[in-house]
């Protein structure tokens, strides 16, 4: 009965596979990782196949599983190296303060104006120079990062599901952001500034 | 009074939480007086659009040819392994 709506697991790979694997991929960032998101996910629909609704279509219930599958990677992840939290608001602490603010609170340089955002988002330059930045974020702030501003999770799933609170989610996200900002402000304003100069 | 610090924290909160009305207030009084806050409010607010631009693109760009096909084999294969074993052994 449930076979006439979600076709047979035979059929999902080849109906969906690509879909879960460029999703998985995506995210995960890691061509082993994705095709391991993807193996659980159909693995778990066989399993959970009879629990299956027909309320959504098959791919939208698959792809729901395979976000669970890839936090879950995340959080094993984060798991295996306890210390990585720790490090990584030292990490994070080393992208912040001094660099930033002056002892006073004050910025330690006046923030340059970037123009018009809508031109900005429009220039391909400044999008590579964005994914250079995440791509030079310590890895967990980058993977917090990423479910949190790419894959849109909310705070209250990503605190639950990766066991922190969300003052220090909060911490390491506004530290993420200064550094991203930094990153960005040196290495795409001031170049376009200095192109403007020339 | 909120220094620049404090008021860098709250704006990046707000992304996150809907702020109190006294840090609302605090921050808006802040952010009249302080050309580089207004500056990094309006980064943050760009730097959001532009992570969920980059998100979109990715999923467009990565094509499906991207999906190797030995590791579509090797899941086929785990695919078919445990649907055997679970008509082998009925719960």
């Amino acid at each position: 009965m449930t076979d006439s709506i979600l076709g047979s697991p035979e059929t999902w790979l080849d109906e969906h596979g690509a879909a879960l694997y460029k999703y998985a991929l995506v995210h995960t960032r890691d061509q082993h990782k994705a095709e391991e998101a993807v193996q659980e996910t159909l693995l778990a629909a066989l399993q959970a196949r009879d629990r299956f609704s027909g309320g959504a279509s098959a791919r939208t219930w698959l792809i729901g599983i395979l976000k669970h599958k890839i936090i879950d990677m995340f959080r094993h992840d984060a798991r295996e190296v306890q210390l990585d939290e720790a490090d990584d608001l030292a990490d994070a602490d080393e992208m912040q303060d001094s660099d930033n603010f002056a002892s006073d609170g004050r910025w330690q340089h006046k923030l340059s104006d970037w123009g018009n955002p809508q031109e900005l988002l429009e220039r391909g330059q400044f999008m590579i120079i964005l994914q250079r930045c995440m791509d030079a974020l310590p890895p967990r702030l980058a993977r917090l990062f990423l479910l949190r501003e790419v894959m849109e999770e909310n705070t209250e799933d990503i605190c639950q599901e990766l066991a922190i609170t969300p003052t220090n989610l909060w911490t390491m996200l506004y530290r993420t952001r200064l550094g991203l900002r930094r990153c960005l402000d040196r290495n795409w304003v001031g170049n376009a500034m200095q192109a403007a100069q020339r | 009074m909120l220094t620049c610090k404090d008021a860098s924290h709250l704006i990046s909160e707000n992304q996150e939480r809907p702020l109190g009305f006294r840090e609302r207030w605090s921050l808006r009084m802040h952010l009249w007086m302080c050309v580089s806050c207004r500056r990094f409010e309006r980064q943050m607010t760009l730097l959001r659009q532009a992570l969920r631009m980059l998100g979109k693109r990715a999923e467009d760009e990565t094509d499906s040819s991207g999906f190797p096909p030995e590791a579509r084999e090797r899941i086929r294969k785990a695919l078919a392994e445990r649907n055997s074993q679970t008509h082998d052994h009925p719960h």
